[in-house]
């Protein structure tokens, strides 16, 4: 046994432990480095690290969300933001979903108009930047009505002048939709007061703006819409190449087992081709969800934006900040790894 | 062997890390040559013309500026060295440039031309400031800043002096370590409605809808005099004054809050100005000026006479036309102000004459505001409070001697 | 006969099927009919271009000398050659290219960057660029220097050592879980502070070191698909051949993983081109940063829409040219991968 004495840098353990611990030591290096950086400036502003000041009072309002006066604090402020968020992203995912499987089919539909429509309406939106087309949307809607002549659907009653009599007279409306400048309210079930149940109720336009009803801001709905257009292109592209993944031969089985074409689709294509589908849609969904911190271009007040008037009243940009990408990388990761889980699932379920 | 996986991925690593710091290294020097042929040449092509284009009528410089600028700094560099070699002045003038924080989307303020020059009223300030310490009202490197930006890029030193709609305030002079030169516009924060709405008071706006810029204080002012008229509304906060205000021609709002500069100053650009009225109210003070870092005493003094320059300038009637008339003056303040009489630019570590080339540059008070906000612009300001303090305005300059 | 196909037609689809189509068919029709007349009515009429006429200068070339064009278009052609050249290798298959192919596009990237800013007296300082120039310069910049760090991240990420692997993991999926907008806020904010003020970065290089960090994170993924599509022959069959493992990666594993993932970089820089719109965060004026400067010279006050439809126009045409080109390789090319714009901020 004559046992070779290998210089301690050609044993393969020290150098993995080595090589680890340079990469533990940049890190830790770096981290430090950026902290100190941060602190050391923090001391040069007289700001206190930490977040004590989310107690303060905001003394600013914002525009739409869960109840906020300004005398709430920074920290009611944000979470006002991160509601407004998930409520857009949530809402815009259900219909990026539906609007996008519509558009694929329309592809593949064999129908050259629509087919034609919608390669171009692909093309056109997934070559522009998506913050240019929020703000294209939301000019687009100035085009509609002043509130005074909106447009009502369902018309249930035009009362003369509004509550005070100020308005100068103008006419109010009722009905199950309204859309003007101030942007769209709908018919919506609320609970009233004194009654145990909800109740349809219907908006009407008031002096300002609607009172009842849903009301969507022209902000919401720009953001809402643009989302949905611009995901649901990127979305039509991921269903298509889903559907086309799937082997020509499924398709004429079925058909030769007498499927009606759209039949054939829905039952045996599709589930097929949702196993391809499904991680690129979750994907899309995640940016979705990362895209709508466009709001801040068109005012619509969502986390982030909400967090840069909150930096900018307080001088706590770092703070801020650093709460705003905590709550984006809970949710990507967290849907991240719910749907890896379900795919696992779904992979063994359909073997 | 996984390892040396690892060293091929760390060499990649170093090398694409080593390359952006070369990079970095390389543009990190901020000190372009100040005769750099190139450098000089998109910030004035046709440097006497550019400042005076604007106002089409107002001031014509005469076409000798740049002989005798060049002279001016000739002076500049024999004169005697500043009193502490290592403050901005000295800075700013071994660089011969001046770096100034602007901002670039405020129409009459700040704002960029067609032919990809700063033009404004903040924007003359850095003019007459680089006129002032360089001798040449076109050594200026605009640093368009966002609001966020601001105060940073100034601690920094990104920038030597904010020209930046930024208003005086306590907390800014201490918590960001700031000082303010004297006021170059005062201006209050206000409201503009909807004339159809029949509105006169803050309390008349109980549920609007008002449009507001970020970033500012124009927000929290807004909370704050809404809370104390007892009224509740719905702000729509927008990024830029473009933005706000054509959300509120398209109907977006009933109400817009502004500086009272940009209500008056935007309602003639309205499709219909006569339906809007600005409400008789002040929100807040808005008294805007230049800022520069605290602990430099020498600069702030450089950029605060040179602010009070001007509007003495107006006050004896000096402008850019009629400057070298007064130059064989005989009342001893225009001469001191114009450097014939006693040294005081030297004081400040200036020529003496650095007046002389400020008011050829950009013209007095006056000049400045008539060119960006005055009748012949789209805006037709009224002086308002910023006329002189003999005229019933504030602008007070303290005496030059 | 006419009869006996439709009555097929039927038979196969459903009526309500066909019901359904005709009703589509209208329904598209009457869109076209609602939207394109309005529009073309303002494009032609209503619209007032003066605003993207007068300003042609600073949507191209922004504050850079008109007497320097001559410096983008002589980086923009390097840049294009460069790029052609390693197309060409690369579809050509000439094996042991990678590294060299990658350096080349790196190189010729940064030679861009020194070009378009000088030295000496013929600097051309950072805040002069702007326009489609800025939007080109990030995009091409980001995408040359997260190339090299993409690879490094993707192998990280198949590393045994754990804590590399972990790191590795950990970069890529915090930067992917993250908006873009915050990563370059970040870039803004915290990259000034923490390095020392002798050497604090232009906005303009604050800008590609963030979307460098952002676009490396999802190169790294794409790499990392590629590295997983080389089958384990070809480790077996390197280690057979008595390679370690650098030379086996440089040799054998990364041409060919490289090659595969080509379609997919190309999205990224379509990806990235749009993405640039944002450094508007940053204060930098790039293509969609002048459309929203423009609108406030007191000539064009209010004319935004004309602006942001011209700079649209731009992006499209040069991100729809892009992946059109890039398509058309890929078929030539029988690469089953599509590089196409991807998405994500």
């Amino acid at each position: 046994m004559n046992a070779v004495v290998r210089h301690p840098l050609r044993n393969e353990r020290i150098r993995a432990a080595l090589a680890q611990l340079a990469v533990a030591a940049f890190v830790l290096a770096l981290v430090g480095w950026l902290a100190a950086g941060v602190l050391a400036d923090m001391r040069a502003r007289n700001l206190v690290p930490g977040f004590d000041f989310l107690r303060n009072v905001a003394g600013f309002g914002i525009s739409e969300g869960p109840a906020f006066a300004p005398t709430d604090s920074y920290g009611r402020a944000l979470v006002v933001g991160l509601a407004n968020t998930l409520r857009v992203a949530v809402v815009g995912i259900v219909l990026a979903t539906a609007w996008g499987f519509a558009v694929a089919l329309a592809r593949i539909s064999g129908n050259v108009l629509l087919g034609g429509m919608a390669r171009g309406y692909i093309e056109a939106l997934r070559n522009t930047p998506l913050v240019l087309q929020l703000v294209l949307w939301l000019s687009l809607l100035r085009a509609l009505p002043p509130l005074s002549e909106a447009i009502a659907l369902g018309s249930v009653g035009a009362g003369a002048g509004a509550a005070g009599g100020a308005a100068g007279g103008a006419a109010t409306q009722t009905a199950w939709l309204l859309l003007s400048r101030k942007g769209a309210a709908v018919a919506w079930w609320q609970l009233t007061d004194g009654a145990p149940f909800l109740a349809l109720d219907l908006p009407t336009t008031g002096r300002f703006g609607y009172d009842g009803g849903l009301v969507l801001s022209p902000e919401f709905a720009a953001l809402l819409f643009g989302l949905v257009v611009y995901t649901g292109a990127f979305i039509a592209e991921v269903v298509r190449s889903g559907i086309e993944a799937v082997s020509h031969g499924q398709l004429e089985a079925a058909r030769a087992v007498g499927l009606r074409e759209g039949q054939a689709l829905r039952l045996i294509v599709l589930p097929q081709a949702m196993r391809v589908i499904v991680p690129p849609l979750t994907n899309q969904y995640l940016n979705l969800a990362k895209n709508s911190s466009l709001a801040i271009f068109i005012g619509y007040p969502d986390l982030f934006n909400v967090s840069q008037t909150v930096g900018n009243q307080t001088g706590q940009f770092v703070a801020v900040l650093g709460i705003v990408m905590a709550v984006y990388l809970t949710i990507s990761l967290g849907t991240s790894l719910a749907m890896n889980a379900y795919s696992r699932r779904a992979r063994w379920v359909g073997r | 062997m996984r390892i040396r996986r690892f060293t091929t991925a760390l060499t990649n690593g170093t090398l694409a890390l080593g390359l952006l710091a070369v990079a970095a290294c390389t543009a990190a020097n901020p000190d372009a040559p100040a005769d750099a042929p190139v450098a000089d040449a998109p910030g004035d092509p046709g440097a006497s013309t550019s400042i005076t284009t604007t106002g089409a009528t107002t001031s014509s410089v005469p076409a000798d500026t740049g002989v005798t600028t060049a002279g001016a700094s000739a002076d500049a560099s024999a004169a005697p060295a500043p009193a502490s070699s290592g403050g901005l002045l000295a800075t700013v003038r071994q660089r011969g440039r001046l770096n100034c924080g602007v901002q670039d989307k405020l129409p009459g303020f700040g704002y960029l031309d067609p032919s990809g020059e700063y033009k404004g009223f903040d924007v003359d300030f850095c003019r007459a400031i680089a006129a002032a310490v360089l001798g040449d009202a076109t050594a200026v490197d605009f640093k368009p800043l966002t609001a966020q930006q601001r105060f940073t890029a100034l601690q920094t030193g990104e920038v030597d002096v904010l020209v930046r709609n930024t208003t005086f305030t306590l907390a800014r002079d201490t918590q960001n370590g700031l000082d303010f030169s004297p006021t170059t516009f005062y201006d209050g924060q206000g409201m503009m409605v909807r004339a159809d709405l029949n509105v006169d008071s803050l309390a008349g706006l109980d549920g609007a809808n008002i449009c507001v810029g970020s970033g500012t204080t124009t927000e929290k002012n807004l909370g704050d005099a809404m809370r104390k008229a007892g009224a509740a509304f719905t702000p729509v906060v927008l990024e830029d004054t473009d933005q706000v205000f054509s959300a509120y021609d398209g109907g977006r709002c009933d109400a817009v809050t502004s500086d009272k500069s940009q209500l008056a100053s935007r309602q003639t650009t309205l499709a219909d100005p006569t339906a809007h009225v600005i409400l008789d109210l002040t929100l807040s003070k808005e008294p805007l000026g230049p800022a520069v870092l605290q602990g430099d005493a020498q600069w702030a003094d450089v950029v605060n006479w040179v602010v009070y320059g001007v509007i003495a300038a107006e006050e004896f009637g000096i402008t850019s036309r009629n400057v070298d008339t007064f130059l064989t003056s005989e009342d001893p303040e225009i001469r001191r102000l114009l450097g014939v009489e006693d040294a005081l630019g030297e004081g400040l570590g200036l020529t003496n004459d650095f007046m002389v080339g400020v008011i050829r540059a950009v013209g007095n008070y006056a000049e400045i505001y008539d060119r960006n906000l005055g009748p012949d612009t789209p805006f037709k300001l009224p002086r308002g409070a910023n006329r002189l303090w003999t005229e019933g305005g504030l602008l007070y300059s303290p005496p030059f001697r | 006969m006419m009869t006996a196909r439709a009555y097929a037609i039927v038979r196969r689809h459903g009526a309500w099927w066909l019901a359904a189509q005709a009703a589509l068919t209208i329904l598209a029709a009457l869109l076209v009919w609602w939207t394109v007349p309005p529009l073309l009515r303002w494009l032609w009429w209503t619209a007032d271009w003066s605003v993207v006429t007068a300003n042609l200068r600073l949507f191209i070339l922004f504050r850079y000398p008109t007497e320097a064009a001559w410096r983008p278009a002589l980086a923009l052609a390097m840049t294009v050659a460069a790029v052609g050249l390693a197309v060409r290798r690369a579809a050509a298959r000439q094996s042991a290219s990678g590294a060299r192919t990658l350096l080349w596009l790196l190189g010729a990237v940064l030679a861009s960057f020194v070009l378009l800013r000088g030295v000496g007296s013929s600097v051309v300082p950072m805040n002069l660029w702007g326009g489609l120039l800025l939007t080109l310069i990030l995009a091409a910049t980001a995408i040359g220097l997260s190339l090299p760090l993409g690879i490094v991240l993707a192998l990280g990420r198949r590393s045994a050592l754990p804590l590399v692997r972990w790191t590795s993991v950990a970069a890529i999926e915090c930067v992917r879980g993250l908006p873009l907008i915050t990563i370059l806020f970040m870039a803004s904010l915290v990259v000034p502070l923490a390095l020392p003020d002798a050497w604090r970065p232009d906005t303009v290089l604050r800008a590609i070191f963030g979307l460098t960090l952002f676009s490396a994170a999802y190169v790294a993924e794409d790499v990392r698909g590629g590295l997983n599509a080389v089958g384990a022959g070809q480790y077996d069959a390197a280690r057979a051949l008595g390679l370690g493992s650098v030379a086996m990666h440089r040799l054998v594993i990364l041409p060919q993983a490289l090659r595969a993932v080509v379609p997919a970089i190309v999205g990224q820089f379509i990806a990235l081109l749009k993405d640039t719109s944002l450094v508007l965060i940053l204060g930098l004026t790039e293509l969609f940063g002048v459309a929203r400067s423009v609108v406030n010279q007191p000539e064009h006050l209010g004319r935004f829409r004309e602006a942001l439809l011209f700079a649209a126009v731009v992006y499209f045409v040069l991100c729809g040219g892009l992946s059109r080109v890039s398509r058309s390789f890929e078929m030539r090319g029988r690469e089953s991968r599509r590089g196409r714009a991807v998405e994500r901020t």
